[in-house]
């Protein structure tokens, strides 16, 4: 269980907006400022935050769909940061990824099988064409298709099943990490649980590793073993499931627990509430000090001006607050 | 309480090139002064085409409000003239939509938009209407508003559109608001800013409101009374407390134990709803949910259940309603 299969090392993208032609420095959006953390293989590390937090740059980084500005990651025992491309590619097989819209992440000129069947051509995978075809059906059934899908198109599948067909084709590289990028956010509430549920089964079975990036906490907590909570680029806490839902440390992790509403009036009646005043400030231009403390309920005059580390709070429980 | 809004067996329908899509199919409801109701369902529900129709603004040609009757304080609003509507939305019925940004203009002020109701309305003078936004905006937590009414949308971040949507629904005092997923496309912050924001006023004025939400949680936090709707047609409604903890209809039921919750230990499996909502133009010919349904009977595929009472206010659209209420939500 300890063995880790990627390591985050202070990671830093930024992106550099306007500037340009009649020179003027650019300014800087600091999408992930100095992430670290770590996924043991086998478990699932969710990864949390509101819009903007740099949740999903960070799951772009780890890809190497985004050239991180600085840090390492590390990977199976290798840093991807300083690979070529034709290195990258043999990575890129154990690490896949489904994406949040299933309507834009599949091409809608290719039949569900020739979606699938792609990845297993090009990376000789399964290199003969009779065998694809096996392979595919087989991969259908993982992620609870049909074979009779391997015909249709894109558009003639509902939100779920082609969620499904994006889980088949992460299968098809047989990774042992796939990022999942908010890959319920855009599907029916009665859809969400089925496409959850195949994903600790195929998890179970093929023993795969997650990074589960996702806003909605009550999913977060259903599928993680461990949770991370971004804010503005930076990790604010991150421990394992239990500790976050059940012990929070951080003012803005208890801040969003409590704006999740539970779908139980009677609970609810009885709930105190935590509503954060103001909204989360531009990356452009990131306040002072802790990045919180504009919206923060317990901020002192230090925070504004000291950066607080993440640090141990209590045993294998980190956050970055100078408060606790 | 009295009856401040009633939809009486309200039937809207689409004509597309499969066919002719019953989206709204027989439905009736009815919101009480002061109260707030909930529209649950899942996306193409009917949901949000039935508080179009409330505002008659269902696109024609395509769609058309074939039957039943809307009554807002006693008048039927579907036998108004264009220009009898024109009097009551915005200024009696006003409506928030999903998306501020698609639903503001983005080359006017937002003092301009804001405005405009209560000059057109009211017949206020631009000083005075201008004066009057000031205030509103203030009442929704947008700070230093006069400088704030001279931008523009593009200016303004998604959760303080929303605002912007919120005080254009108060500006002419309505004794409703049609809220159509007035908080889907904002952060879980800013959502319960929103929300908060939205209760608090509802209370102080006293405005009636119609939340439409596909979220269950919204709905538990601030709903009186809840109407749950699958396939165009609603399936059960009662009270908001009633509906969560007995549950009379297998939709409902499904829902709330699809969903993780976090107040709850964590299940080792969800149960989901199994397969997918019905395409509207093949809807099969007894109950719509049948095919999802997990105390299906054969009777269940041959008649269509109508609305039956299972308690007091509550009402259930299922041939075993009498019997799911016996064990709880399980």
């Amino acid at each position: 269980m300890s063995d880790v299969i990627l390591e985050v090392r202070d990671l830093v993208k930024h992106f550099p907006v306007g500037g340009g032609f009649f020179g003027g420095k650019p300014a800087l959006v600091k999408a992930v400022d100095g992430v670290s953390f770590s996924i043991r293989r086998g478990e699932t590390l969710g990864l949390v935050g509101e819009s903007g937090c740099g949740k999903t740059t960070a799951g772009r980084c780890i890809l190497q769909l985004e050239t991180p500005t600085s840090g390492q990651i590390i990977f199976e025992g290798q840093d991807l940061t300083g690979l070529t491309h034709q290195e990258l590619r043999k990575v890129r097989r154990r690490m896949q990824v489904i994406f949040q819209d299933p309507y834009s992440s599949l091409n809608p000129r290719m039949t569900v099988g020739q979606i699938i069947a792609e990845p297993l051509a090009v990376h000789g995978i399964v290199p003969e064409r009779w065998t694809r075809k096996a392979r595919v059906t087989q991969l259908l059934s993982h992620a609870g298709l049909l074979p009779a899908m391997a015909d249709r198109y894109p558009h003639e599948l509902s939100g779920g099943q082609r969620q499904r067909v994006g889980v088949a084709r992460a299968l098809a590289m047989e990774p042992s990490l796939i990022i999942c990028d908010e890959p319920v956010s855009a599907l029916d509430v009665s859809i969400q649980a089925q496409i959850i549920n195949l994903l600790e089964e195929l998890q179970a079975e093929f023993g795969l590793t997650y990074l589960f990036v996702a806003h909605d906490l009550s999913v977060v907590r259903h599928i993680s073993d461990r949770v991370a909570v971004m804010y503005l680029g930076k990790i604010a806490e991150i421990t394992d499931r239990k500790s976050l839902y059940e012990n929070p440390q951080h003012p803005y992790t208890k801040a969003l627990l409590s704006a999740v509403p539970i779908p139980d009036p009677a609970v609810e009646a009885g709930r105190e509430r935590v509503v954060l005043g103001g909204e989360v400030p531009s990356p452009l231009n990131p306040p002072p000090g802790c990045v919180f403390h504009p919206r923060c309920p317990i901020a002192v005059d230090e925070c504004r001006r000291l950066v607080p580390e993440l640090r141990e709070v209590r045993p294998d429980h980190r956050a970055a607050c100078l408060r606790i | 309480m009295d009856v401040l809004l009633e939809v009486r067996d309200l039937q809207t329908q689409f004509s597309t090139g499969g066919g002719v899509v019953r989206a709204v199919d027989g439905v009736s409801w009815d919101v009480r002064a002061g109260e707030t109701v909930a529209l649950v369902g899942e996306s193409g529900c009917g949901k949000s085409v039935s508080a179009l129709s409330v505002m008659r603004l269902v696109a024609a040609p395509a769609g058309r409000i074939v039957g039943g009757a809307i009554l807002f304080k006693g008048r039927d609003l579907l036998a108004l003239s264009d220009e009898e509507m024109r009097q009551i939305r915005g200024r009696e019925i006003s409506m928030i939509f999903q998306e501020p940004m698609t639903s503001l203009n983005p080359v006017l002020t937002v003092g301009r938009q804001v405005t405009e109701t209560m000059e057109i309305h009211l017949g206020m003078t631009p000083a005075r209407a201008r004066g009057r936004a000031a205030e509103i905006l203030t009442l929704v937590g947008i700070s230093d508003p006069e400088r704030r009414l001279g931008q523009y949308p593009h200016q303004f971040s998604g959760g303080m559109r929303q605002r912007i949507m919120v005080a254009m629904a108060l500006t002419c005092n309505p004794a409703l608001i049609l809220a159509d997923e007035p908080t889907t496309a904002l952060d879980v912050t800013i959502q319960a800013q929103i929300l908060e924001l939205l209760k608090d006023l509802s209370r102080k004025l006293g405005v009636a409101m119609l939340m439409i939400t596909h979220n269950l949680g919204i709905v538990a936090r601030y709903a009186d009374r809840v109407n749950v709707m699958y396939a165009s047609r609603i399936v059960e409604r009662g009270t908001a407390r009633e509906i969560y903890a007995h549950p009379r209809h297998p939709y409902t039921l499904g829902l709330l134990r699809s969903v993780p919750r976090l107040d709850e230990p964590k299940k080792a499996k969800l149960a989901p709803i199994p397969g997918q909502p019905p395409d509207l133009t093949r809807l099969p010919p007894g109950c719509a949910f049948a095919p999802r349904c997990a105390f299906v009977m054969d009777r269940c595929r041959a008649e269509r259940p109508e609305l039956q009472s299972v308690g007091p206010e509550h009402v259930s659209a299922c041939w075993v309603a009498g019997q799911l209420g016996q064990d709880g939500r399980g």
